[in-house]
């Protein structure tokens, strides 16, 4: 392997770097992420993300590998840990339960087995935190696709991994079934202290969940970093999707209710989001798409209906296709916020003559809440599985 | 006459669990291995099927009669040849009904694929935790009609027997062999009894056979 790959392998964190052929298609990656929050694993569909997710798993041993996870090697050169020996959680795009066993049978494959020292996972909470009280009973063949992607997400999490792994978990499922279940996922990625990789193809999905993001191109990787920086990097195909939007991570302060608004802090600034975002203090992920975003020169405009209206400074610009450009933003006067991207026409642009460096303000029209509210989330508050 | 179909039921008995054991590894080998032996391996243990009783008697009689260093180690063993004993009609059977025991129990196997087994392989069950626990339960239907099919065959079985066993009362003298005898010396009373006995039987043995596939879900290819 090479020194720059290993070099970073004793920080906390997951290093990884797998290279081989399978069946006809050829692997080439290698990235380095944090080993905390949830790191999407995101590219088109067959660019093998997948792959890698079964690699780090165990699962497939390509010819190179390399696995670091929090300065444990996991693989290198001719050690290789064997699945059943990686503390990981798998869940899989098919949820693969065992149909000879009840839910709680599920549940408890692997509860049992658990090699991670310490207290195990409690039961009793996983199936609170995953609204499975109802459903423990319950033969594995009676349950909807929402369900059985449930019961396989607590089965993972009761083997006490020390990274969760999920492949397109909601990819097969309708979209009643998606929505009943991405809240789950939140709540999961606000209540446990678990690394997770999430594979998917989804965008929105990686919106409303990922911290990081590893952005993969057919065989390879194409960028690692923190979610928010590869949507708004100009060097990056993201930002030309007809839907790109910026996210931004807030904390509520206020709500006001007169309005049906609530207030969060973002970055030192304030925005306001119609609806009630949670009691003061949650954290929520706020999106908003680059063509809700205007510009405005010098000061802030007092007498527009537009609520937020933020200071920035110009970053970069690219023109689209047609008659638009992608104006790269950073908030804050003196650009030193996170990013934020703009879509307005190439019209506007040029007669009011915007460069790079340039201070504006951006009039944001219209913010919108992705994740679940944190507060008491689906059931009842979860507490955090002692992991220690 | 009752201690034909008593030495055929305890012969029977006896065959269908070695014969389920000696299947289960074999099977596993052929469902999972993707070396070109596996080929060869599933066409011997297929023999037994195609091939004429008496051929498959007589090699046997050859391969562990008293010069053979077969032969030999079982003398050693127990203290007498294998042939026209009770222990080589077991032998003999097991070997004579492996093809139905192995098939039904590798399609079941192949029908469990890897996906059962890698999901417990990531909830960290070792192999063979995870075969004990995930392969061989899901594959309960293929051992029912392993069981079921070894069970029967052997119960029906004629020409290997007669060529390794012969005819001794209470030791290899079974029910088919009975039915022959008692046919030879114009008992007809007796041979009706036992063949009838033998129809009734069979047709059971393959009413439960379908029944239990229905109800597990699950047809032999």
């Amino acid at each position: 392997m090479d020194a720059a790959v290993t070099a970073t392998a004793a920080a906390a964190g997951l290093t990884a770097a797998f290279a081989g052929r399978l069946g006809g298609f050829e692997l080439d990656v290698r990235f380095a992420v944090p080993a905390r929050g949830v790191t999407a694993l995101f590219g088109p569909s067959g660019c093998g993300k997948t792959t890698v997710l079964r690699c780090v798993a165990g699962l497939t041993r390509l010819p190179v590998g390399e696995l670091v996870v929090d300065g444990e090697v996991w693989q290198r050169g001719r050690r290789f840990l064997p699945p059943h020996r990686r503390p990981v959680g798998y869940v899989f795009q098919d949820a693969r339960l065992f149909p000879h066993l009840s839910v709680t049978g599920n549940l408890r494959f692997g509860h049992k087995r658990t090699t991670t020292p310490g207290q195990p996972v409690a039961f009793d909470e996983v199936a609170a935190l995953l609204g499975l009280a109802d459903l423990l009973d319950r033969p594995i063949g009676v349950l909807s696709g929402g369900e059985r992607q449930r019961v396989a997400i607590g089965r993972a999490l009761l083997s006490k991994p020390r990274l969760l792994l999920m492949d397109e978990p909601v990819s097969a499922l309708d979209r009643i079934s998606k929505n009943e279940i991405l809240p789950y996922l939140e709540a999961l990625h606000a209540a446990l202290d678990l690394p997770v990789l999430y594979v998917s193809h989804d965008l929105a999905e990686v919106e409303r969940l990922a911290d990081t993001m590893v952005l993969m191109t057919p065989g390879r990787v194409q960028a690692v970093g923190p979610l928010a920086d590869l949507l708004a990097d100009p060097s990056l195909p993201l930002y030309r999707l007809p839907d790109a939007a910026s996210v931004l991570d807030g904390v509520v302060v206020a709500e006001d209710a007169t309005y049906g608004l609530s207030m969060l802090r973002v970055a030192g600034q304030t925005l306001f989001v119609p609806g009630r975002a949670g009691g003061a203090g949650s954290r929520r992920r706020l999106r908003i798409a680059a063509s809700d975003v205007s510009l405005w020169r010098g000061r802030a405009p007092r007498d527009s209906s537009i609520l937020n209206v933020l200071p920035a400074r110009i970053t970069g610009a690219k023109p689209d296709e047609v008659a638009t450009i992608s104006v790269f933003l950073a908030l804050g006067r003196e650009g030193d916020g996170p990013a934020l991207i703009a879509r307005i026409t190439r019209k506007s642009w040029d007669e009011l003559g915007f460069w790079p460096g340039d201070q504006v303000h951006a009039m944001i029209k219209s913010v919108a809440l992705i994740d679940a509210p944190q507060g008491p989330a689906p059931g009842q508050r979860p507490r955090a599985p002692d992991r220690r | 006459m009752w201690e034909a179909v008593w030495l055929t039921v305890t012969l029977a008995g006896v065959t269908t669990p070695v014969l389920i054991a000696v299947s289960t590894p074999i099977a596993w080998w052929l469902a999972r291995s993707r070396s070109r032996l596996a080929a060869i391996v599933g066409a011997v243990v297929t023999l037994p099927l195609v091939l004429p009783p008496t051929v498959l008697g007589f090699y046997l009689l050859i391969a562990l009669g008293p010069q053979s260093p077969l032969g030999q180690l079982s003398t050693a063993m127990l203290g007498h040849p294998l042939p026209f004993s009770f222990e080589g009609l077991v032998v003999a059977s097991v070997i004579y009904a492996l093809p139905f025991a192995v098939q039904p129990i590798r399609n079941a196997f192949l029908a469990v694929g890897d996906r059962p087994l890698e999901a417990a392989a990531t909830l960290r069950a070792a192999p063979w935790d995870a075969f004990v626990s995930v392969a061989l339960p899901l594959a309960r239907p293929g051992f029912v009609t392993a069981a079921v099919l070894g069970f029967a065959h052997t119960v029906g079985e004629f020409g290997v027997i007669l060529m390794i066993g012969g005819n001794i009362p209470g030791e290899t003298k079974v029910l088919s062999i009975a039915i022959y005898d008692y046919v030879e010396t114009l008992e007809w009373h007796k041979a009706h009894l036992l063949a009838g006995g033998m129809v009734a039987f069979a047709f059971l043995v393959i009413l439960l056979v379908n029944v239990t596939e229905k109800r597990l879900g699950w047809t032999p290819r």
